[in-house]
């Protein structure tokens, strides 16, 4: 058994699919009287991009709707170019999908598992089998790929359900939660994989999660979700670098009293317990914290402690998902 | 670095065109119920009537006191009626879990993730249990035929009774299709596969014992068309051309099968969907 071999493979860099790989217009999605999609549009680009939003914002209804599980009742949706609604087959071929929650094909041991996806897939059985053991080492259970599935832990269970969807080679991955019930390091590993397929093996994915830091570790673009609609979208990087910039503060002297000070020059201000303040200096002049410095001075405090912080994503999703 | 770095590589090789996923499910579906041992012995006794078959038409051939027990169209008739009770036990026996274990194990999502729709995932499930039942109703019954004509060794039986060839084929495939269908559809309905045995088995004795309680109180049989098992009974003596054992028309026992694998083919289409919406 090679698992490691060249053989007549692609070379890892060959591309893939390079245009947006996900495309929505005015996709409005029902269950019932539950309107779980409110006319999304949205555009997904190649590469890895987060979708985010807390529980019950669509995430895996859209994932859904895009393996053509669900009909609409409106809107349209491409994928990798194709038309969900008339070549759902053609885009299933080339996508793999890890679902969110626990499922195997009962009475299989692993190997037999993902082989018998890849066969699903189109892949003749001598491949399926190869791919089968090369994919089940990669994601970390070469050791456990003779034991049924049913035995498996949730850890366990997630690896496999990601290695169901990696056997094909796929050109573009829908991963529904993949972290959930993981331990850290189980978690850590699953993101360094998720990681190493965009940016090392240049599968194109869309990874949908609540975890803002597993999407800021493995994505570079994101997309937010909140009930039912897209709260904002762009590449993570100009999301965080939003013109201006939240220091971290510690004074010494009259602390409201500067607050009020500074809200009065126009800066927002957010107080913590341990006497630390959040300001966040907006426009140019937050390139500089000598504004902090020149205030202070004005109104005879003690600046013990300043310090830029690094927007993190969860700010940009606060005040998005905050915003509506 | 991590310790799987080499573990992927791009996948250069063929990929089958689509719609050929449900053959890689049926070949593995029968794979999986040929390695069990029960269901080996199963098959050894729904055999087990050919094997006795097979020696009356040997020893009919062979020695002329014995020509009574030489084969007539009837006795196909009633081998198949016979294999009924096979044709119960195998479609428990491979087809309650077809559907309902890939519902407990959220399979569905898996299936449906691949190119393949869900026509396709039905039929590859049908054709388990179609394949196993014909392996007990119209393979034996056309191997005893075969047999007859090896044996005597001539094909005038045969060509003085060549109605058997479709009637042997009708009546299996309504059999089996009637059988496998409700089944499937059954299967679909729940996550657990010993209550779709209960519920099929219940389904056949509680349909039978109305149709004999109204037969009962009102003396007449003209209820058969409530009891599947009956129904087909009326249809099989129409299709070998013998009286028809009850009184009901034909036409209304061939439109209880009809409406019955209808009914379960639109459970099925119901039933089989990569999201269930709850509401
Ligand atoms: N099968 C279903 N039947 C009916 N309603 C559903 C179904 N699945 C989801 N919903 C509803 O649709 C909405 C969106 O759910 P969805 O599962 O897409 O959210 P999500 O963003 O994936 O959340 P989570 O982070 O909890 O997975 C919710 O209001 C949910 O209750
Ligand atoms: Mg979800």
């Amino acid at each position: 058994m090679t698992h490691t071999g060249e053989g007549q493979a692609h070379p890892l860099d060959a591309p893939r699919f390079a245009g947006p790989v996900v495309q929505c217009q005015n996709l409005s999605v029902r269950y019932g009287k539950n309107l779980a999609l409110k006319d999304v549009t949205a555009v997904f680009p190649a590469g890895a991009v987060g979708l985010l939003g807390p529980n019950g914002a669509g995430k895996s209804t859209l994932l859904k709707s895009l393996l053509g599980f669900i009909v609409p009742e409106k809107g349209t949706m491409k994928v990798i170019d194709m038309d969900v609604a008339t070549s759902p087959l053609e885009i299933r071929e080339r996508i793999g999908y890890m679902p969110e929650s626990d499922s195997h094909i009962p009475g299989m041991n692993a190997v037999s598992f993902v082989a018998y996806c890849a066969q699903l897939s189109g892949l003749p059985a001598t491949d399926a089998m190869q791919r089968a053991h090369e994919v089940l080492y990669y994601v970390g259970l070469g050791e456990a790929r003779y034991r049924n599935i049913e035995t498996y832990s949730t850890g366990m269970k997630q690896r496999i359900k990601l290695a169901q969807a990696i056997v094909h080679d796929p050109d573009l991955l829908f991963l529904d939660e993949p972290t959930n019930g993981m331990d850290p390091k189980g978690r850590d590993e699953m993101l360094e994989l998720i990681h190493d397929l965009a940016h090392n093996k240049n599968v194109n994915l869309i990874l949908s999660s609540h975890l803002l830091p597993d999407v800021e570790f493995t994505c570079d673009h994101v997309v937010v979700m909140d009930k039912g609609t897209v709260a904002t979208y762009g590449p993570i990087k100009a999301l965080k670098g939003t013109t201006g910039r939240v220091y971290e503060m510690r004074i010494k002297g009259d602390e409201a009293q500067f607050i009020s000070v500074l809200r009065g020059e126009g800066f927002d201000v957010k107080d913590s317990d341990e006497d630390v303040m959040r300001v966040f200096v907006p426009g140019a002049a937050g390139d500089n914290p000598k504004v902090l410095f020149e205030l202070a001075a004005r109104e005879r405090v003690q600046v013990r402690h300043v310090r830029p912080s690094v927007p993190t994503l969860e700010d940009v999703f606060a005040r998005a998902v905050g915003e509506k | 670095m991590p310790i799987h770095d080499q573990g992927y590589r791009r996948y250069g090789g063929t990929r089958a065109g689509i719609g050929r996923s449900w053959q890689v499910m049926t070949r593995a579906g029968v794979m999986s119920i040929i390695a069990k041992r029960q269901f080996l012995a199963l098959m050894l006794f729904a055999w087990a009537p050919f094997v006795v078959r097979a020696v009356q038409i040997y020893v009919s051939a062979t020695f002329q006191q014995a020509s009574f027990l030489a084969p007539k169209g009837d006795t196909f008739r009633e081998f198949l009626d016979q294999q009924g009770a096979f044709v119960f036990f195998v479609t428990i026996y491979v087809g309650a879990g077809l559907i309902a274990n890939d519902r407990r194990a959220n399979a569905l999502q898996l299936y449906l993730s691949k190119p393949m729709t869900s026509a396709e995932y039905i039929a590859g499930k049908l054709a388990i249990l179609f394949l196993f039942l014909v392996s007990v109703t119209f393979l034996p019954a056309m191997m005893l035929l075969l047999t007859q004509a090896i044996f005597a060794g001539s094909l005038t039986f045969v060509s003085n009774n060549l109605y058997l060839l479709p009637a042997i084929t009708l009546f299996s495939l309504a059999q089996v299709l009637l059988a496998s269908t409700t089944m499937l559809a059954l299967s679909s309905l729940s996550k657990s596969s010993r209550f779709v045995a209960v519920m099929y088995a219940g389904l056949f004795f509680f349909t039978t014992a109305l149709f004999n309680a109204l037969r009962g109180i009102t003396g007449k049989t003209s209820f058969a068309w409530l009891s599947p098992t009956a129904a087909l009974e009326q249809l099989g003596d129409v299709i070998f051309r013998l009286p028809p054992r009850y009184q009901v028309p034909p036409s209304v026992a061939g439109l209880t099968v009809l409406v019955l694998i209808a009914a379960s083919l639109y459970v099925l289409s119901r039933r089989v969907r990569g999201v269930e919406i709850v509401t």
